[in-house]
């Protein structure tokens, strides 16, 4: 590609789980592209807080594209997990009936499931959930199981996908929050608030809460992204309450419910809630939804404590209509609308690549594969996944692995040097890459530490350094 | 790997775990400590504050100096330190404790003692803990942090804070952080007495100015990007006064909402905790339900003097040189909590020795007084002018006082505070 013009074949706005699989997946082409995002690093909007499920492909109805997109989604995990470096696991969902009202739905997610092709669906008595589940209640009467469904750490996979994509080509330009957008002849000039701007013939509007805000700047389509906050809380890895499963309850007519997680790096997940907010930057958690959730999950299985709790937090669906609205404007040219990627949103998000490669195609963009396109990044070693001896092997090589920077997750200096060696500068981005401050003393004992490695790699004052970007800085002053 | 071999590892090498190792050190046992941060001294070394020491050293001293006066002792013995190493596993084998630990220096290695004696300290409850609701800017510290932060990094974390909880480190942080130039708005207790000890409250409160809100619940921390404020709630009697909630403007809050031990590798290990305390259940020698694993100072149970801790913590090392010469106790009564009492170390005693007690009230109360019961029948009855939970209460009992358990096949003795 032209190496530092400002003029490409696409412009991705939004490096969230579904703007990052699109940059990837066109970074095998003979393409220039750009991948822009208006907070400081990637995957710091919704793709940061959310369930981290690979979901089993029985909630939605085909009719729907974003069931399609799931299904088709869901399957492309275990080949990107062995291509990039993000912890996935294909633990198995089941639906839990508390009640035996509860069973004409899982009936129902039952047919859907196999109407869809869901491999392995299983409808289960009481007796098959509680052995493929111990830890649920006694008072399951039955459910449903699809040995498919997963977990994944969402924003390591953005991250990942991030990195490939600009390993092949794509140029990420972060802190670019677009102001203004214009068609000169068969090109968009799209300007950002600080001034920067940025050329493509084509644009992909992946803006998650704010695709509303971008397709109008772009003078397309009217429409309305609402917020819906999910909560959670986040429970220590040696609760007892940790089931071998993703346990969902029987889903209303508005969300798939609150469920309880077995993250994939070992602490339990229970939430979300689901209420509509008028602010989009509105991430507080409430005492009354806080409390409804460890009710809820109680009452699928009673060994949660609240006594596990490390954290809470939340996140915003982009919600739209009922369905996933990716198609071409129909009213601005060249622009491909990504909006309402809600749940299952993740899950799809493999899927969305393909789908919006495909539209720009048909859009008469011009697809060459790369004949060098690599589609792999190389793995950091996790002193938490290792043996001791793996260990000893690695502080051989590099001494920062015997440095023990975050006691409760077990990572190292070597490892937080590599995040912000990747990019990862803000105290909320080496959180996400290596789990530092994400344990049980939430960075009691290791934020000043990750501080001083971040002044040492990046030579950054102290009231440079942010916890999420601007307005975020974590020091106040110097004695 | 490495693999090396002693008679007893420490793991912590704060004031609990030097004055344990000086002990086993004492009595000719080889012993290494294992301490995670590049030098001995634990927390105490961001402890600049006066106040430590008045009962070890009959003197005043700082974190420092107290934790100095343990390190120069700890190098004139034969006690290898391991700083900067960090215990991963803890695995038994046989009557042997095996110790993976991790250093940049060595790489794993493998220390092996058939004593081992738990000295990790605690750390912080947390904003997620205590489930405070609202947003999440940057600004929401833990009183310790801050305390790193000013004290050995030289940073200023804010300039308004508000402190939420009373507890010691949080008074301490409230003079630190005004005599550094900050105004520190109010500490913000949902008790209705403080979590800290009463000269902390003098001297570090009423002493500047800052006002104490007891009885006051935290319900929103609020700002976007950097803590802007947070909304207190008065509590009356048990409910919560929401019309008369009121914010106070903040850029910080800091937090010192309670310790909890740090017993992880413990429980990994199969120790088995004490609820109530966080801590391991341990016999009248201070060992827990691991043969031969014992534990001593914060690991154990909070407490809320240095002096405290390194006594106890001799204690263990005394207990673990015995249990490696092959004593043990002939018997044992139960100690249970009686009325009034959150808890009481240990949960054993041995009635042919001398034991030392330390417990928790639960309530506060002047002209107290502290029960003892050996089987049902008073054995001792102490007056107190003043209790209160965060004032820890210690107690004595020698043979002479369980005189009536050696005879008895099966005794229990109970503390109450009436």
């Amino acid at each position: 590609m032209k190496q530092g013009s400002d003029s490409f074949d696409v412009a991705v706005i939004g490096a969230g789980v579904s703007g990052a699989n699109i940059a990837r997946r066109l970074s095998a082409y003979e393409l220039d592209v750009a991948l822009v995002e208006k907070e400081a690093d990637v995957s710091f909007g919704t793709s940061k807080a959310n369930s981290g499920i690979v979901h089993g492909g029985f909630h939605h109805n085909k009719k729907y594209l974003k069931a399609r997109l799931e299904l088709q989604g869901a399957m492309m995990f275990d080949r990107l997990k062995a291509e990039l470096d993000f912890p996935f696991e294909r633990c198995g969902i089941v639906v839990a009936a508390m009640h035996e009202d509860e069973m004409r739905p899982i009936e129902q997610l039952y047919a859907q499931g196999v109407e869809n092709g869901v491999i392995g669906i299983e409808m289960c008595s009481r007796e098959r959930m509680l052995e493929l589940e111990p830890k649920l209640s006694s008072d399951c009467v039955g459910g449903l199981y699809a040995p498919g469904g997963g977990i994944v750490e969402p924003y390591r996979f953005v991250f990942s996908l991030v990195e490939n994509a600009e390993k092949n080509g794509v140029r990420v330009v972060k802190g670019f929050k677009v102001a203004s957008a214009r068609r000169e002849g068969e090109r968009w000039t799209v300007a950002a608030a600080d001034g920067r701007t940025i050329k493509a013939r084509y644009v992909v509007n992946a803006a998650g809460l704010y695709a509303d805000e971008v397709s109008r700047i772009f003078g397309g389509e009217e429409f309305e992204i609402k917020a819906r906050k999910g909560e959670y809380y986040l429970l220590d890895r040696l609760t007892k309450c940790k089931p071998e499963r993703v346990v969902f309850p029987v889903p209303t007519s508005v969300s798939k419910g609150m469920l309880v997680i077995p993250t994939v790096e070992g602490t339990v997940l229970i939430g979300p809630t689901a209420t509509t907010v008028p602010d989009k930057g509105d991430l507080s958690t409430t005492r009354v939804e806080l409390d409804t959730i460890l009710k809820s999950a109680r009452n699928m299985i009673p060994s949660v404590s609240e006594t596990d709790v490390i954290t809470s937090f939340a996140g915003l669906r982009p919600c739209l209509e009922e369905d996933f609205y990716i198609e071409p404007s129909k009213k601005a040219p060249a622009l491909i609308q990504v909006a309402g990627i809600q749940s299952p949103g993740l899950t799809a998000s493999p899927a969305i690549g393909e789908y919006v490669k495909d539209l720009l195609k048909k859009e008469g963009l011009k697809l060459v594969e790369k004949a060098d396109w690599d589609p792999f990044v190389r793995k950091v070693p996790r002193a938490k996944d290792l043996s001791p001896f793996e260990l000893d092997e690695l502080v051989k090589k590099d001494p920062a692995y015997g440095e023990i920077v975050c006691r409760c997750e077990r990572v190292t200096e070597a490892e937080i040097v590599e995040a912000i060696r990747r990019g990862h500068v803000t105290l909320d981005g080496i959180k996400y890459f290596t789990r530092a401050q994400m344990g049980r003393c939430q960075g009691g004992f290791c934020t000043y530490k990750i501080l001083k490695i971040i002044m040492r790699e990046t030579g950054m004052g102290w009231d440079e350094i942010t916890k999420r970007g601007e307005g975020s800085s974590v020091l106040r002053g110097e004695l | 790997m490495k693999e090396m071999r002693y008679d007893s590892v420490v793991i912590g090498g704060g004031a609990a775990g030097m004055a344990a190792a000086l002990e086993l050190a004492g009595r000719g046992l080889s012993c290494a400590v294992v301490e995670r941060e590049g030098h001995l001294g634990g927390i105490l070394t961001q402890c600049i504050h006066n106040g430590f020491g008045l009962i070890e050293f009959n003197e005043e001293l700082s974190g420092p100096e107290f934790a100095e006066r343990f390190e120069e002792k700890v190098r004139k013995t034969a006690i290898t330190p391991f700083c900067g190493t960090t215990v991963i596993e803890m695995e038994l084998e046989g009557d042997e404790k095996v110790l993976s630990c991790v250093s940049s220096e060595l790489g794993v290695v493998r220390l092996r003692a058939k004593a081992v004696v738990l000295a990790m300290g605690c750390r912080e409850r947390n904003r997620g803990n205590i489930r405070i609701p609202g947003s999440r800017p940057a600004g929401v510290y833990t009183a310790g942090l801050a305390q790193r932060l000013v004290n050995i990094e030289g940073y200023v974390p804010g300039k308004d804070i508000v402190i939420i909880g009373s507890g010691d480190i949080g008074l301490i942080m409230a003079r630190r952080m005004s005599w550094v130039g900050c105004k520190v708005h109010a500490v913000v207790e949902i008790l209705p007495y403080p979590s800290g000890l009463t000269r902390n409250i003098v001297q570090c409160l009423n002493d500047f100015g800052i006002p104490l809100y007891l009885s006051h619940l935290t319900t929103d921390i609020y700002g976007k990007d950097r803590v802007e404020g947070v909304e207190i709630t008065p509590i009356e009697n048990g409910a919560l006064m929401t019309e008369k909630a009121f914010k106070i403007p903040c850029d910080t809050v800091l937090l010192s909402v309670g310790l909890v031990p740090e017993n992880e590798l413990s429980k990994k290990m199969g120790v088995e905790i004490n609820p109530m305390t966080n801590g391991p259940y341990v016999d009248s020698s201070l060992m827990t339900s691991v043969p031969g694993v014992f534990a001593a100072g914060n690991v154990l149970h909070v407490h809320d003097l240095v002096d405290y801790v390194v006594e106890e913590a001799r204690r263990a090392g005394a207990f673990a040189a015995e249990w490696l010469s092959g004593k043990r106790s002939q018997k044992e009564i139960r100690v249970k909590a009686g009325p009034n009492v959150r808890y009481v170390n240990q949960s054993r005693i041995d009635p042919a020795r001398d034991n030392k007690l330390y417990l928790r009230t639960l309530i506060v109360k002047n002209d107290a007084v502290l029960e003892v019961k050996l089987n049902n029948k008073v054995i001792r009855q102490a007056r107190k002018s003043h209790v209160q939970p965060s004032e820890m209460l210690s107690l004595s009992l020698g043979p002479a006082d369980l005189e009536a358990a050696l005879q008895a096949p099966d005794s229990t003795l109970e503390i109450s505070i009436l």
